[in-house]
Formats: C-alpha cells, structure tokens, sequence
C-alpha cells in the first residue's frame, strides 16, 4: 500500500521526532502517500499510513479530514487554489476566479473533464502583498491579470 | 528602513549564509559556543531592547524567555511559529525566504537561553518555497558546524527541525501548533498549563514568531538599547508591516516603529488612482477596522494604534479606497473564520456560521430590519467565551465594522444593494 519510495520520504520525517513519537510524521506522510495516489486519500490509504507509524486509524483519519490539504474526492492533476479573502477581493479576485472558472468550463470545487485541472476558492495564502494570487501545485502566482492567467494555465499539461 | 530583518534584502543571493555571516551573522552564537555570553545577559539585552512578539500578541520576548524553567530536568524545546495566514499578513513568508540564517540564529540563541536542546519551525503547508529556503539554510548550518550535538566539542547543543502544516489557520494559535507537531488535530489546548511548563509532548516549550526570532540577532550584535531607540516609547525597534490593498506599491516595508501611518502609506505609493482612502485594517483581518480619519491620525507602534482603536497584531496593513463595499469585505472576512473555525468551543463553532449566514443573506438582499442587532449579539456571545482568541479574532471586525459603517449595513439591508457599488 505504501511504496518503498513513500515509505524512506516518510522515514526522513520521523528522524525529525523523538523517539516514539513517530506519529508527528502523520501529516506529512499523508501527504506523501496522497502525492503517489492521484492526489487523493483513501480509507485504506489512511488506514496504511496509521499502521506504517504505528497510530489508531481514527487518529491520522482526524489529521487527514481536519487540515485543508488532503483530498478526498477525485482531483486534477494540477490543482490551482485561488486565494478570495480580503487582499486579494480587493484586487479584483472574484472577477478573475469567475475568469478562470468561465475559461477551463468548471466551477470552484469542480474538475475539468480531462482531469487535468482542479479550481478550489481558499482563504488566504499569506501573500497578500502579491495581491491577487493563486497557487498551482507547490508554486505561488502573484500579481494575476486575466492575460497572465490564461498564460499560465495554457501551460498546464 | 530595512535595519533588522531585512538589512540584506538588497544583496545577491541574501539568503545564504556567506551573505548573512559578511553583515555579523552567527557572531553572537559563536561567541556563545565560546563561553563569553549568560543566558541572564542576553535576557537582559532583551529586555532593554522592547522587543515584543510580532506575531500579533506583542507578549514582551525577553520576558517570555526568563519564564521558562532552564534547570528544569529532561527536555525543553523552543519553537518558531511561522504558521502565516490571517488576511492580510505576509511577512514572515519573506523573512524565511530572504533571512532564513536570521531565524535559525534566533532561535539558536533562544536554545542557549532556555536550554532547549531541540527546536521545531512550523511552517504553513502552502509555504513550499519558504520552506526550501529554511531547509538549505539549515543544511548550511550544519555544514558549517554551527548546529548539532556537542557544536564544536562544547557541551552546547541545538538540533533544528522544520516541520510543515496542512492547511489550518488555527494553528498559528501556539498550543493548536504544539497538538499538529504532535500529529494530532489542531486544536488549542486550556491554559493554564502554559507551555513554558507543560508544552511540546509535555515538556517545557517556549514559542515565538519568525520575526521575533529574526529580530534577536542584530538586538545582540548593537545591543538593546539601540533596538529600542529606533523604535519608541513601549514599542522598541523596528516592525515589518505588510501593506496591500488599495495602494500603488503593496509591500512588506520595514520601519521604526512609531511612524506615521500617512508615511506609510507614502511609502506604499499612496492611494491607487488617486482615490479617496476609506478605511483601514491595521493589524491583520482579527484588528478593529478604522475610518481614514482615525488612521491618518495614527502612529504604527502599540500605543498609536491602541489609541486610534485597534491593535498592531501582525503589523498587516490593509488599505481600502471608497470603492470598497464594507458589507462586502465583513462578509469576507466572516467567510474567514467560519471556514477556519476549529469546532472545538461552541461559541465560535456555531456563532462564525450564524455572522457569515447573517452577512451572506444581507448580501443576498433578505437582511432583515433587526439583523445589525443580530450581529452584535452574537459576536458579543462569541468574544471572550472561548479557549482561543479565534473567536475574539471573529468577533471584532463585526463589532467595529457595524460601529464605523454603521449605515452602509442599514442601507443595503433596506435598499437590498450596495450603497457603494449599486
């Protein structure tokens, strides 16, 4: 269930704790399992990661349904977050998320048909001097136009 | 401007460590390692220096740091939070990017003070390129024997650890960010006990901001009365305040503390068009908004903004022009906490939904005559009535919104639009 390759991503976090308190790992080895399962957790993928750190099943599931970060559902394979609080609604955020949404054909919360793309609404990303923003992936895009926009997801493959 | 934290900002490649050790870097910590410093003395600089913790508390570090128990048997841990994500606050992102050695030398000298042998940097999930910063400047700490077991065959010891979140304001709350280290979710913990007593896997644990710990290097370096003189009276040194909005150049500026708002705003370009400001949040999403008038008034330090009516939180500056719809950015603003609300206390579980439901069907146009009193009665319900300062976070920008701009809520509950927008 969990890869050799995930399991020596995972053992390098539990070096980082205690001994016996390999269970801090749990947020990240969640998201390294999640990385390797079409960005998304499953109950027996959850279920893998608890035994893999020696935790009851209900306490990484917690951790999994609790933070932002882990999906649940199918997702893309790139997935754009779209910052809307307040920094980035002043700058014009609504009208280039209604941008986005009208261009890949899907709504925030959806996935566009071929898979390739997820568009979440989120609360703020912590770049509010960059306003507006999103993040695809691991990398933040800053100071969005609807022009810079349609280049960047262009080149989503 | 930029004396403290972002004193190389301009430099090539400031984030490495020849960069950061060429402007005094590790000086101090060397001098550590060779005996030549007390922990009492550095308190003391501390002290002298004002510094308070940057976060949003602005709980005095020196004094927070004499709190812990040094002798205290087994082990003690020191903490960096720079778990980043109230609105508008987007400083500590750039400290880690652009001083990642200035964290790491913080938070060695704190390991020194306190005797905490092992440190964790909670950094927000989404912080990737931070976090790769924080990362290779640690490797080059190591490398160069600056970190680790018995440094330099002395019996100091401090070994450094990031650890990355998954996506939850709450645990920028310092217990609900000891519970997600723990593995756990993150809900903050009663106090008392205090972590300085019982913290990280119940060991005693001492917590500050990214910018506080990035602060303590240069305190130690010019000493802290030269600290304290660049700022003011109650409000040493210098503050990073990140200014987004409404304004030509958003940025994160460091300055003295004490400055004008208007210089500020100044600095940030001014007004975007030329419009007319309209309001103002001075601390980040949780501080009371202020009219322009209190604002142009108001002085960036503790005391100034307390005296306009609001706090200086995370120093995170949020400029509105007259085109703002302040129903709108409330409603936003609530949205916020409803959604990052943790559930652990009834209060701010159930009372961030009813603010966010009230305001969105105001938005809708089916407000109702009574729905200002709504407001304030729940968030007078809310505030002060739970574990955390989440739900005084949520409740005051109710209160001071429906104070300032009072009519704009009765307009669009009678008129079911916008007075500004239409």
């Amino acid at each position: 269930m969990i890869s050799d390759n995930a399991k020596k991503q995972i053992d390098h976090w539990i070096e980082k704790y205690p001994q016996g308190k390999q269970s801090s790992a749990v947020m990240e080895a969640l998201k390294i399992v999640q990385a390797e399962n079409d960005n998304q957790l499953t109950h027996d993928s959850i279920q893998a990661v608890a035994d893999y750190l020696n935790m009851p099943g209900i306490a990484a599931a917690e951790v999994a349904t609790f933070y932002e970060n882990y999906n649940h559902k199918p997702v893309g394979k790139h997935i754009i977050r779209f910052c809307h609080n307040i920094s980035c609604m002043l700058n014009g955020a609504d009208d280039l998320i209604a941008h986005l949404e009208t261009k890949l054909g899907v709504k925030t919360g959806e996935v566009t048909k071929d898979g390739l793309i997820s568009v979440k609404k989120v609360e703020c990303l912590g770049a509010c001097v960059g306003a507006p923003m999103f993040q695809i992936n691991d990398k933040y895009y800053e100071n969005l136009t609807a022009d810079k926009i349609d280049d960047i997801v262009d080149g989503l493959q | 401007m930029n004396e403290v934290c972002f004193k190389n900002l301009d430099k090539d490649q400031c984030w490495s460590l020849e960069t950061y050790e060429a402007s005094g870097g590790y000086s101090t910590w060397r001098k550590i390692l060779k005996g030549e410093y007390t922990p009492d003395q550095i308190i003391n600089e501390l002290k002298a220096s004002g510094l308070r913790g940057r976060g949003g508390a602005g709980f005095p570090t020196g004094l927070k740091w004499s709190f812990m128990p040094r002798n205290a048997q087994g082990q003690k841990y020191i903490v960096c939070n720079s778990d980043e994500g109230e609105p508008g606050t987007c400083k500590d992102r750039d400290i880690l990017r652009f001083n990642p050695h200035a964290v790491i030398e913080g938070m060695a000298i704190g390991s020194f003070v306190m005797n905490a042998t092992v440190g964790y940097n909670y950094i927000r999930g989404e912080f990737i390129e931070p976090f790769n910063r924080f990362e290779g400047a640690l490797k080059e700490a190591y490398s160069a024997g600056l970190l680790g077991k018995n440094i330099n065959d002395t019996d100091v010891s401090f070994d450094l650890h990031a650890h990355l979140g998954a996506g939850a304001y709450i645990c920028g709350e310092e217990t609900a960010l000891l519970e997600s280290i723990e593995g756990k979710k993150g809900q903050p913990r009663f106090k008392p006990p205090f972590p300085a007593n019982v913290g990280l896997f119940g060991r005693p644990t001492t917590i500050n901001n990214t910018e506080s710990f990035a602060s303590v290097p240069d305190i130690m370096i010019n000493g802290g009365q030269w600290f304290a003189d660049l700022g003011v009276e109650n409000s040493g040194g210098t503050k990073l305040f990140s200014v987004s909005g409404h304004v030509n150049n958003p940025a994160n500026f460091e300055v003295s503390m004490g400055m004008p708002f208007s210089e500020l705003l100044e600095l940030a370009g001014g007004m975007r068009n030329g419009a007319k400001l309209k309001a103002v949040i001075p601390g980040g999403s949780s501080t009371p908004v202020l009219t322009a008038e209190a604002a142009m008034g108001m002085t960036m330090d503790y005391d100034g903004i307390d005296k306009a009516g609001s706090m200086l939180g995370a120093g995170s500056v949020i400029v509105m022009d007259d085109s703002t719809c302040m129903v709108e950015a409330l409603t936003r603003l609530a949205h916020f906490y409803y959604d990052e609300s943790c559930g652990q206390c009834t209060p701010c579980r159930e009372g961030t939904g009813w603010l966010y439901r009230v305001l969105k069907r105001i938005m809708d146009g089916k407000g109702k005559a009574d729905d200002i009193e709504l407001l304030l009665g729940v968030q007078e319900k809310i505030m002060g009535n739970t574990i955390c300062a989440l739900g005084d976070a949520a409740a005051m920008p109710v209160e001071s919104f429906l104070r300032n701009f009072r009519e704009e809520f009765e307009y669009y509950i009678e008129h079911k639009k916008s007075m500004v927008k239409g």
